[in-house]
Parts: structure tokens; sequence; C-alpha cells
């Protein structure tokens, strides 16, 4: 076979079939780890019914969900309304061909130099299935979904945008391994950029439509939302584009701010060139680590759902444009003072002393609490 | 093989273009705005295909970022907030259409004339080493005098985003920061004309929403009778 071909062809996509397999799973997975852990944190079972531990149940749901009747609303846009939940499902599945998995050459897919911008360009257009499949239902539920969900992206789309900007004025680069292999032989980018990782990973779950942030879908409102009229294997493909993109920015938030597939800081610890001294398992491990810590933010996810309720429509919006904006514009700021003072170490201790800050403030004892739910509590 | 491989972004050109013009065209010949603002995406798309041709992987992710994420959400956004279902059927040759046609043949003149090469700009004898490599000046300090700086000269590989970055806030920076006054003096004239409607919609008695409504039905009742 052709040499050209076989590089620039056959193991790309070998790669990408695997990359892609293993997020499917995490996929299946997770519609039962989701279920099971908010379970948990509710103080109830979840499914437990199929299988061991309910284990089953994600083959059980899509069996369930292909086997449904597919119905065609009357008076809908046939082709947009087939539309909808097809078009969030290619930029989804294509950015995983740009994340780097593991110590590259041999576990990243391609190598682009404005691979981070590329990818953003391409979640962005992911919103298009929602508003389409809200517009075609031909349902005024369904049209409000989508046109929330069409503000809604648009608004966090900044804050996404500019969180990673500090990112990358200390890292100089838009490749996303150049902004690994800077954050081994330095921190993760999480020490000097906290705010920055604070903003990215509320924007990324105001972006995946999660539940403090999930107005296009509000039950208590809306129904369902943008997929009201939706339903077997069409509702699937919108579930499917979700939580695709929870993987996608949970694999972004990893590589940007937590290091990627390595794990060590200041060029100890499990690095780029001690994994590639290992090598074929070394590449395996990194690719290892690089999904554990996908898996710990879709757990993230999950705890975050669980925690906040739902937020009403204009404070979602005075909190991304009037909190989640500024914040990220000063944070640029100071980023910028600082490298602009040679200083940029200086940010790791300052990173430090805010999350110690925020760990002490979070973990003290709470205050009693006034009215009739302190009251119960202290007779029981 | 080979001549497969060199004549791909040809192919790639033809079919991309193709398609960019074809669904430029049919942005102004759908009748329903949603499908015309759908293909105005797919317009964009595919310029972008044609910035990746030309090597300008920056400026096809901002366009892609831009254009598709941002702009045309939020028109999708009002024409699905006004509802317009459907435009009126109109002829499709009116006098209109034919002085569109002579302005546009008019504008692929001019651009035609501009954008030969040695008009505009001039002809480079090698042109695709302009295009791949950059001239860059760093500042290193002096290994006998450690308090002097030396200005050192080199060519490396032109990396896009710093490219586009370098023109931006050296040579283009007076018209880079007019062009982003002008879209503030955009956004508070919207902000001010917004603002003064609300607070004469504020002295009715009637709620916001019915007036609101009203006013979108007066809108949509403009814009098709224009």
């Amino acid at each position: 076979m052709n040499k050209a071909l076989l590089t620039y062809l056959v193991w790309p996509l070998v790669k990408f079939l695997i990359a892609f397999i293993i997020v499917q799973l995490i996929v299946v997975a997770m519609t039962w780890i989701e279920r099971r852990l908010l379970g948990f944190i509710q103080a109830r079972l979840g499914p437990n019914r199929v299988g061991p531990w309910g284990l089953l149940q994600g083959i059980a749901d899509p069996v369930k969900l292909l086997l449904k009747e597919d119905i065609l609303p009357t008076s809908a846009e046939k082709i947009a309304y087939f539309l909808g939940p097809m078009l969030p499902l290619i930029p989804a599945f294509v950015v995983f061909a740009l994340i780097p998995y593991g110590p590259p050459p041999a576990f990243t897919v391609t190598r682009v130099n404005v691979g981070l911008l590329l990818i953003l360009a391409i979640t962005s257009t992911a919103v298009y299935g929602i508003i389409l499949g809200g517009w075609a239902s031909n349902n005024k539920y369904s049209l409000m979904g989508g046109l929330r969900s069409a503000a809604q992206m648009v608004s966090y789309e900044v804050p996404f945008g500019l969180s990673i900007v500090g990112v990358l004025m200390i890292t100089g680069s838009l490749d996303l391994v150049q902004i690994v292999r800077y954050q081994e032989t330095n921190a993760w980018n999480f020490l000097p950029q906290l705010v920055a990782c604070f903003i990215f990973f509320v924007s990324m779950n105001a972006e995946n439509n999660r539940t403090p942030f999930d107005l296009p879908e509000a039950e208590s409102e809306l129904v369902a939302g943008f997929h009201t009229e939706y339903s077997g294997m069409k509702f699937a493909f919108f579930m499917l584009a979700e939580y695709s993109m929870m993987i996608v920015n949970s694999c972004l938030i990893v590589t940007l701010f937590f290091g990627g597939w390595t794990f060590g800081m200041f060029g100890v610890g499990l690095t780029t060139s001690v994994l590639r001294g290992m090598g074929f398992f070394g590449g395996i491990l990194g690719a290892a680590i690089f999904f554990a810590k996908v898996m710990v933010f879709m757990l993230v996810y999950v705890w975050f759902r669980a925690t906040f309720p739902r937020f009403r429509f204009d404070q979602l919006m005075d909190l991304g444009w009037k909190w989640m904006i500024p914040l990220a514009l000063g944070n640029i700021f100071v980023t910028g003072l600082f490298i602009l003072a040679g200083q940029e170490r200086l940010m790791y201790w300052i990173g430090l002393a805010l999350l110690g800050a925020t760990v002490f403030y979070l973990g003290r004892k709470p205050a009693p609490r006034k009215g009739i739910h302190a009251s119960r509590v202290s007779e029981a | 093989m080979d001549a497969v491989s060199s004549s791909m972004p040809l192919l790639v050109f033809v079919v991309i273009g193709t398609i960019a013009v074809a669904s430029s065209i049919l942005v102004v010949a759908m009748r329903n705005p949603v499908h015309s603002a759908l293909f105005l995406l797919l317009t964009f798309l595919c310029v972008a295909v044609l910035f990746v041709l030309r090597s300008a992987e920056f400026v096809a992710a901002v366009q892609v970022l831009v254009y598709a994420g941002g702009i045309m959400v939020l028109f999708l956004f009002v024409v699905m907030l006004i509802n317009v279902r459907h435009l009126p059927e109109e002829r499709v040759l009116s006098p209109v259409w034919l002085g569109g046609i002579g302005v546009g043949l008019a504008m692929f003149v001019l651009f035609a004339t501009i954008v030969r090469p040695g008009t505009y700009h001039d002809e480079v004898p090698n042109a695709d080493k302009k295009l791949t490599t950059v001239d860059e000046t760093y500042l290193t300090q002096d290994a006998t005098n450690p308090n002097r700086l030396v200005r050192h000269h080199r060519q490396r590989e032109n990396r896009n985003a710093e490219a586009v970055g370098m023109a931006l806030y050296t040579d283009y920076l007076v018209p880079f920061e007019v062009a982003s006054l002008f879209l503030l003096v955009a956004m508070i004239g919207a902000i001010v004309i917004g603002k003064r409607e609300l607070s004469a919609a504020e002295e009715e008695t009637a709620p916001d929403y019915m007036l609101e409504r009203v006013e979108t039905e007066k809108e949509v009742k403009e814009a098709l009778s224009a």
C-alpha cells in the first residue's frame, strides 16, 4: 500500500475510530453512572433492575428507543425536523479527531497549528441542531427552547472563549500538544489560571445545557423544550450529541487546565518523556490517565447537576454578561500584568492561596439557619 | 497517485466553490427566511474550506467561529423570534433584479481588475516562500556585555495565528482600532434605540408583552411591505 496513503488516511482513521469507540462507551456508561450517582446523592437507588446493579441499563435504553415509534408531527418542517438531531452529532464527533489523547505522535489523530481555535469553531456549530429541531417541530414550547438555547449559546460562547485566552497567553500556543507540554514542565494551568478554570467550567455547563443552565429543556416550564416532539432514535440522537459534547468539553478542560495525558508538574512525575520511555505501554498509560481525568469531570458534571437548582432565564443572562465576561476580561488583564512583570511563578502562589481560601470557606461549619427549617432540625 | 494528490486541491476547490456559489444563490432564492439563513451558513462553511485551501487556517477557524457560531445563530434567533414562515411570492426577474445583476457584474469586473497580480500588489518572484515563512526580529542579551541587547533577524515557518496577530497589531493597528470603535458606536446606538422604545412602552397601561407583540407584528408587516 502507498506509504502516504497509510500515514495520512489509514492510520488517522484507525486512531480516530479507537478514540470514537472509547468515547461512545463512555456515553453508554454515563447513562447508567449518571442515574446511579444522582440516586446516591438524592438518597434513592436509581436503576438497579437490568443485570447486576442495573449495569445493563445502558443497553436496555437504546434498545427501547430503537423500537419506539418514530413520530413526525403534522405541519413540521420535514427536512429541518430530520436535520435537527443529526446536525449536533457532526461537530460532537469530528472534534475527537483534534484532541490529543496520549503522548504524540502515536496517540494524536491530527495536529493542527490552530487546533484549539478549530475545536472552538467546530463545537460552536453544535447549537444549530437544537435551534432547528425546536423551530421545525412547529410547537411553541419547542420554539421557546430553541430560542433560549440560541441566546444562551451566544452569551456563554464569549466567556468560554475569553477564559481560554489566559491559558494561551501563558503557554503561547494554540496547539493542544504544546499546551500540555508546557503544563508538564510548569504547573498545571488551573493553578495560575484558577479564575479562568472556574469560568471555563461554568460556561461549559451552560454550553451543554446541563442542569443549572438547562433552560432550553426546562421541563417545569417548557414540557421538554426543544425535544418535546421528538421520539425514538431522533430523541436518542439529541441525547447522544449532548453526552458527546460533555465528553468533548471534559477533554478540553483536562487538556487546557489539568495537564492532559501527563501526571506530574515541574518536569517530575509521569511526563511525556517518561511515558515515551516506557514504549507502547507508556502510551496506553497516558491515554488511561487522560480518560480517567475526563471521567472525573463527567462525574463532576453529575455532581453539579444534583447540587444546583435551575436558574431563571434573566439570572442566567445576568450571570453570563454581568459576571462571567467582566471576570474573564479582568483575568486576561491581570495575567497580562504578571507576564509583563515576568512574575509568572507568582501566579501559582496566588492560585494556590485562592484555592485554599475557597476550600476553607466552603469547608467551614455552616452557621445555624433561621426560620422553620432550622427549628425543625433542632427539634429532631 | 501523484496525479491524484496534486490535483486534489483543484478538485476540492471546484466542488466546494460550486457548492458555495450555488448555496449563496439559494440564500436569495429561498422563500422561507430560515432556509435562506441555513444556506447562508452553508456558504460560510464552504468559504472557510476555501480559506484552508489557501493555507489560511486561522482565518478559516475564525470565519466559522464568528460567522457560523455567532452571527448566524443570532440571525436565526431573530428570524424565529418574529416567526416569518414564508415571504410573499415575487416575480424572479423584476427590473430591480436586473439592476442587481448589473451591479453584481460591475463589482465582479472591479474586483477582477484590482486583484489581478501586478495591479494591487507587486508580483512576488517567490510567492510560495513568502506565504510560508515570516521574517522575525528578536532581542537577546549580548554574550560579552549582559547589559546590551542585540537584535537578531531570522526567517522561520509562518504560524498562521501569529502572522495575523502581528499584522493586526503592528501595520494595521489604526484601522483595526477604528473598526472596533465603529462597532462600539453601533452597539451604543442599538442600546439607545432599544431603551427609548422601552421607555415609550412603559408609559402605556397595557402589559409589556402585549405591546411587544404589537410592535413585532408591526415590524413584520413593515419587513413584508418593504
